[in-house]
């Protein structure tokens, strides 16, 4: 089993989060959200892999074949449909404060502060 | 009697569909009745339930698939007292704000409250499963409705602003979370709560299970607000709609702790308990450090939301240092507290919301004295202060002498001071706040605001005439009120809850139950002790509260030589201290960053 997704999951987590906390445009944040997102997914698939298994369909496969691991994939679906959720609601806010406020700076929002 | 398990979360998800498809066809009135309905009829659900789990915990597994052997494959509902108590409590919560918002957004049509009723059913889903994945499914559908909920005003930039900030940063928590259980699925296979216990406890404490818990622990720390996970709150709070905050403020961050003790005691009991005295340390630390810094940032607050808001912040700290003692004598009256804080809180939001409605403002200096008008307002509003200080009969004094009780038995004294401390912090302002806007008390600006966050609201929530306060707006406000206080009379509550307690603490019971279906014995209650010592130290807890609060209106009639002191010595710090407070998102998850770095450290240090 390599290291390698697993680097991959953390690097993700980790620009994801840079990416956040220096941004200067609301969008960029979301999509940097999404990043972070994603990392999810590669560690969930990375934990349900095994080498040399096949997709976890069983109609096709003799009985008792490997297979990757399906409970992981079925998590990493229903996060693929929070992460639609959530991104839409993002998006759909920052369109309005930028009706609101006119500005997608995080910078220029001020209203609430101390 | 198990099938009403299920039905306690369908109930709401159900109600909202047939809302949100009968959208037209009504008018706002028959949404508010078919809403408060929905509510009301899951609020006797949740009773019904808690008074059977008393006697009898159950499990429910979804289409009948029972673990075979000890091995669970399905997904369960477990109904114990504890899980119930707070579900009880956010039916309740539900049922209250629905009422109240009879009067509220008269323009707009069904789609709040059919967010209301799905957020609902899912912090009952979140309170019931005994699922880890299931667990995060809720999690995350309380999260977005909340969010939805947060931003509900969307012609406020400030509400704007606050949903932005509370979406992303409990979305990063999410995320965190989810990370913690891909890794214990792995080390695991498991997703049932009972079943990662028992695999976990044959297993070392190695990096990946502490990895694990700290990426857990992290997630919801953000949910319950704890410090320096909590920058969110109280941006989101003070922009929210009033009948919103009182479900955040009441229930929301207080499932986040729930859900520690929970996935503590279910899963990782096993594996950590060698080195329960350091976890202890910890978690009692944190809760000392976010009661501190929630009460401090609490008193410069003028904006009244906001400063309940920071007045959560204090009492989750307290709360988590009942949850970290990892007693089940604290954690019954952690229960105590919580549920009655959660109600008095409410009702201080409600009367915030009365506010908004006749002045349209929570400006503490803007409306200096214009609420003369509506005294019995202000009695509400002081009576809350007063219960949030812990003074007998309310409830709260019950949860907090228990847990300063327990804590002393555990080695940490200070916390009777630290309780006594934040305490009175946070009931103080509420109570200058009150005997300045309904009675005038206090020249106008002789005390030291400098808060960026005014209390003025942009559009007013209601758009009934403005001189009257329609009756179900204070009738919900003193129900709230009145349900902390019967709480408080009730001889014996904490008592009560200790065999629930024990039972919550119990990972071999709770496992024998999840996946044998071997009940629980009958655990004899305690003998119960007089909190004779409690009431004392609530009475002067709130009369130290009045004190303080004179001090803050009549602060310019101290003597120079103090006011000097007070400026120089505390100026600076508090002053950095709310500066710190930005309201940039990205700020905040600089410091939920740093905030997981810190809890993983001090647990791989302590627990490893």
């Amino acid at each position: 089993m390599s290291f390698l997704p697993f680097a991959v999951a953390a690097w993700l987590f980790a620009v994801g989060l840079y990416g956040i906390v220096t941004s200067r445009h609301l969008i960029h944040l979301v999509v940097c959200l999404s990043v972070v997102q994603s990392s999810t997914y590669v560690l969930l698939l990375a934990i349900g892999y095994r080498t040399g298994a096949s997709a976890p369909i069983f109609v096709e496969i003799p009985p008792g074949a490997p297979a990757v691991d399906p409970v992981v994939q079925a998590l990493t679906l229903t996060d693929v449909v929070v992460a639609a959720t959530v991104s839409a609601l993002l998006l759909a806010m920052a369109v309005q404060v930028h009706k609101k406020a006119g500005t997608f700076d995080p910078d220029e929002l001020d209203t609430l502060q101390g | 009697m198990s099938v009403l398990l299920p039905l306690s979360v369908v109930v709401p998800l159900v109600a909202a569909t047939l809302l949100m498809a009968a959208s037209r066809a009504w008018n706002r009135r028959g949404y508010d009745v078919f809403a408060i309905a929905a509510a009301g009829s899951v609020l006797v659900i949740c009773i019904v339930l808690l008074f059977n789990s008393t006697r009898e915990p159950m499990v429910y597994w979804f289409g009948d698939w029972s673990p075979k052997d000890g091995v669970a494959l399905g997904v369960s509902f477990v109904a114990e007292p504890i899980a119930l108590t707070l579900a009880t409590l956010a039916a309740f919560l539900v049922t209250a704000s629905l009422v109240y918002s009879w009067h509220f957004f008269d323009t707009v049509g069904n789609l709040f409250h059919v967010l209301m009723l799905v957020f609902l059913g899912a912090m009952i889903g979140f309170c019931l499963t005994g699922d880890l994945f299931t667990l995060f499914v809720f999690f995350e559908l309380m999260s977005v409705t909340a969010f939805s909920l947060a931003g509900y005003k969307i012609e406020e930039e400030g509400s704007l602003q606050g949903s932005l900030n509370f979406a992303v940063t409990n979305s990063i928590g999410a995320f965190l979370i989810l990370s913690g259980i891909a890794l214990l699925y792995g080390r695991t296979g498991a997703l049932n709560l009972a079943q990662i216990g028992e695999s976990l406890a044959g297993g070392p404490a190695d990096g990946l299970v502490i990895t694990a818990f700290v990426f857990l622990i992290a997630g919801y720390f953000v949910k319950a607000a704890v410090v320096p996970f909590h920058f969110w709150l109280p941006d989101t709070y003070a922009s929210a709609p009033t009948p919103v905050c009182v479900l955040f403020a009441g229930i929301l961050s207080e499932l986040g702790l729930y859900a520690i003790a929970r996935v503590y005691w279910t899963m990782f009991d096993g594996v950590f308990g060698a080195g329960l005295v350091n976890l202890r340390a910890v978690m009692v630390g944190t809760g000392a450090v976010t009661a501190i810094v929630g009460a401090v940032m609490c008193w410069p607050q003028r904006h009244i939301k906001r400063l309940l808001a920071f007045s959560t912040v204090s009492h989750v700290g307290m709360f988590l240092v009942g949850v970290g003692l990892f007693s089940p004598v604290a954690l019954a009256g952690t229960v105590v507290y919580l549920v009655t804080d959660g109600l008095v809180k409410g009702s201080l939001f409600f009367c915030a919301g009365i506010l908004l409605h006749r002045l349209s403002s929570v400006d503490e200096l803007g409306c200096d004295g214009l609420g003369r008008d509506i005294p019995y307002t202000g009695i509400l509003f002081l009576l809350g202060g007063l219960g949030l200080a812990g003074l007998p009969p309310f409830g709260t004094f019950v949860g907090k002498a228990i847990i300063e009780e327990e804590a002393a038995h555990l080695g940490y004294s200070w916390v009777t001071y630290l309780v006594v401390a934040a305490s009175v912090l946070t009931a103080a302002p509420v109570l200058r706040a009150g005997a300045r806007v309904f009675w005038g008390y206090g020249p106008g600006d002789a005390y030291g605001h400098h808060s960026e966050a005014e209390g003025d609201e942009g559009e007013p929530e209601t758009s009934e005439a403005r001189d009257i306060t329609p009756p179900l707006m204070w009738v919900t406000a003193a129900a709230l009120l009145g349900v902390s206080l019967v709480a408080g009379m009730i001889p014996d509550l904490s008592i009560r809850l200790e065999p629930a307690a024990d039972f919550f603490l119990d990972r071999g019971a709770y496992a024998d139950l999840v996946l044998r279906g071997v009940t629980p014995h009958e655990v004899p209650l305690p003998p119960g002790a007089p909190l004779l010592k409690g009431a004392v130290i609530g009475l002067i807890t709130a009369l130290a509260a009045v004190f303080a609060a004179a001090m803050g209106l009549w602060h310019a009639k101290l003597p120079a030589s103090m006011k000097g002191i007070i400026a120089k010595g505390l100026g600076p710090p508090f002053g950095r201290l709310r500066a710190l407070h930005s309201g940039h998102v990205g700020d905040y998850v600089a410091w939920l960053t740093v905030g997981v770095a810190v809890l993983g450290g001090l647990l791989a240090a302590t627990i490893g």
